[in-house]
């Protein structure tokens, strides 16, 4: 049976799971019937012509875990940011992990999305804000009709949340191939402040496809700093759908690291509501072999006087593929905007490829939008000069990619993020040293 | 120290070095120079062992052993240095940074520990305050937005760190003005010793009456045409480089 179908058809196994007299169920059916239209994506949707999910898709993927999992937290202990003191939001194989997790309801509620969608307390907030600003294309759709459990995150105004906030979704590998759909819920409210760090992590090489939808309301002065690692193992993809709402004078930061997984496909989708909103999206992207990472983010400007800063660089070897697609809308009504999109790449072997495209649909005359991107080779003047001071190439080489990423790793206020990210592209590049740039 | 025989080298087939011999001693000064396009940087960067050189035909020995084999890096750690006409800027990695890397990879070549923190900061304290360079300057970005001053003393800065045996000074004294050429040509007088050698690249005169040599050479069409003492320099300063290649053609 093709995945669609199998999907759609366990859909009814999944309503026996839930709670079908909620609200939300409305929202879940009206979303499957979506999928059902829409299907997944082909390459000949615009979005999607330099990415095909069919290598992705021809799995026999579980859709509900049949087995509980546990894990013991020093066997991975290694993909927390451990060194600092964090609430942590952990799921084993798409099931709440109250062992490994750190959750809190004292001022704010860090817990689970299945608590938040089941208990009288929340309703108000998911009424308000569950689904208000996730598409409503196919896999955003699926993600919709099976939403149970993620994270749910809530910081009422005048916050500031000092322990950033964990999220890990682990995949342990007990299915054959596993189809996980969290959906996570963000609202932070006037004046606040919150740190958030996701990753998913398989432990397996069966198959694992994660289709994510996670929707961040900031509303107004509030600040978001939202750090995604994607450093998963070669047999894991991951489909990530983040669509952000910012409210007047809010801050929003995401930062993207993507060095490891299958297939990486990044929606990152930015929604200006009100004025003096910044948004910004920066991104290290760096694969080898056969990896493919997209990303594709869309910055909508409706309201005057705000800004946008995108800047991601990518460094591909092998038969590595990447994609970059940024899309900016500038409203009539959105004059003086601030819009900046740098994609800056490096391409190590003459097998990789990456396709940039940048997208402009101005409609406002009195703003500032730039665009630019690169793509070129290690500089080989700059090579010899390293070399010729008695570092090998190999270290020359990852001194230069260093470089060449640094403006982005510098804007990581986490120290233990930084160095985390640093051992990560020092590992991935075979050198032992730290640059400590 | 360093012996070049009959050194032939050439970039995408293009012929440039055609015939060098050169004897270096240890504790000597010696000045090359010529018009532009004599093949000088051709010569500084093939010893430092630039990938992109042909050597045709002829060896380059340090201290006996051909280091035709050896990339640019495993030369450095026998001790050649190259200071760039043009050193390259590497945005994001500090001075500092930079210098370490540049030792403990040397040190680990070496089969030697990564230098202990404290004894590297008061060498690149008595290093900079020798070439009286500002500490501030350290923690900025390798060459990144320096001056030309600035970035050639940065090189001289970068050979007091490495202490090698072998220094070949390229164009060092152009982008200069003469308070910074004085300091410049004071750093490599003080680190001059009987036991390593100086290569002087330079089209002018002017840097010599600073760094004086023990000999002078001059390049014409990639070969060494004339050699004397450091009186040769004043020559070619007055009477320009014409003769020269009179004398050679006839």
């Amino acid at each position: 049976m093709e995945l669609k179908e199998k999907l759609v058809s366990s859909f009814m196994a999944f309503e026996n799971m839930v709670d079908i007299d909620s609200p939300v169920h409305d929202i879940r059916t009206e979303a499957i019937k979506n999928f059902e239209i829409e299907g997944f994506p082909t390459k000949r949707q615009e979005a999607w012509k330099y990415t095909s999910l069919n290598s992705v898709l021809k799995h026999d993927y579980s859709v509900f875990p049949k087995h509980e999992n546990a894990l013991e937290y020093k066997d991975v202990k290694k993909y927390f940011i451990h060194e600092i003191d964090c609430y942590k939001i952990i799921f084993i194989d798409g099931k709440y992990s109250s062992h490994l997790s750190q959750t809190t309801h004292d001022g704010i509620d860090v817990c689970l999305m299945s608590a938040a969608l089941s208990k009288p307390k929340y309703r108000l907030v998911i009424e308000n804000y569950f689904n208000k600003i996730a598409s409503k294309d196919g896999l955003s759709s699926l993600n919709t009709a099976f939403s149970a459990e993620g994270a749910y995150i809530h910081i009422p105004k005048n916050k500031l949340v000092e322990k950033p906030i964990q999220i890990i979704h682990f995949s342990t590998g007990n299915e054959a191939a596993l189809m996980l759909q969290p959906r996570n819920l963000i609202v932070v409210d006037e004046n606040s402040h919150v740190q958030i760090i996701e990753r998913h992590q398989s432990l397996t090489d069966n198959p694992v496809l994660t289709n994510s939808v996670t929707e961040i309301f900031t509303n107004k002065r509030a600040i978001v700093d939202y750090y995604k690692i994607q450093n998963d193992k070669k047999s894991a993809s991951l489909i990530d759908n983040t669509f952000v709402n910012q409210k007047q004078e809010s801050l929003a930061k995401v930062h993207t690291f993507s060095f490891g997984g299958k297939l990486i496909r990044n929606n990152l989708n930015f929604y200006q509501n009100g004025e003096r909103i910044d948004s910004t999206m920066k991104g290290i992207t760096i694969i080898g072999n056969k990896q493919h990472v997209d990303h594709n983010t869309l910055v909508h400007h409706i309201e005057p006087n705000c800004e946008s800063h995108q800047d991601y660089k990518g460094i591909f070897n092998d038969n590595a593929t990447g994609v970059f697609n940024g899309k900016v809308i500038v409203e009539k009504e959105a004059q003086k905007t601030n819009a900046f999109q740098a994609n800056n790449n490096i391409l190590i072997s003459d097998k990789a490829s990456i396709n940039t495209k940048p997208q402009l649909e101005i409609f406002a005359d009195d703003v500032k939008c730039s665009h630019g991107c690169t793509i070129g080779q290690l500089d080989e003047s700059a090579m010899f000069y390293l070399r010729s001071r008695g570092i090998p190439e190999k270290e020359a080489r990852a001194l230069l990619m260093f470089a060449f990423s640094n403006n982005v790793l510098d804007s990581v206020k986490i120290p233990a993020i930084k160095n985390r990210i640093t051992k990560i592209i020092a590992n991935k590049l075979g050198v032992s040293i730290g640059f400590d740039l | 120290m360093l012996k070049i025989n009959n050194l032939h080298a050439s970039v995408e087939d293009k012929p440039i070095l055609k015939g060098i011999n050169l004897n270096v001693k240890p504790g000597e000064v010696h000045a090359i120079m010529g018009p532009n396009g004599s093949g000088k940087s051709t010569l500084a960067s093939v010893i430092a062992g630039k990938e992109e050189y042909e050597v045709e035909e002829g060896e380059i020995l340090l201290d006996g052993e051909n280091i035709d084999e050896l990339g640019p890096e495993e030369r450095a750690h026998q001790g050649v240095f190259l200071s760039f006409q043009y050193p390259v800027e590497i945005p994001g990695v500090s001075v500092t940074n930079f210098m370490k890397t540049a030792i403990n990879e040397t040190r680990k070549a070496k089969g030697l520990e990564d230098m202990p923190a404290n004894e590297m900061l008061k060498m690149i304290r008595e290093k900079s305050e020798m070439l009286e360079i500002d500490r501030k300057f350290l923690s900025r970005s390798l060459n990144e937005g320096f001056s030309g001053g600035e970035k050639k003393r940065n090189e001289i800065f970068q050979m007091a760190m490495l202490e090698p045996k072998l220094a070949i000074l390229d164009e060092t004294d152009s982008g200069l003005d003469i308070d910074a050429l004085r300091i410049v040509a004071n750093g490599v007088n003080k680190l001059k010793s009987k036991d390593n050698a100086v290569i002087v690249i330079t089209h002018y005169q002017r840097l010599l009456d600073y760094i004086v040599p023990d000999y002078v050479h001059v390049l014409h069409d990639g070969k060494i045409v004339k050699s004397g003492s450091k009186d040769l320099a004043h020559e070619l300063e007055a009477k320009g480089y014409d003769w020269i290649k009179e004398e050679v053609n006839a």
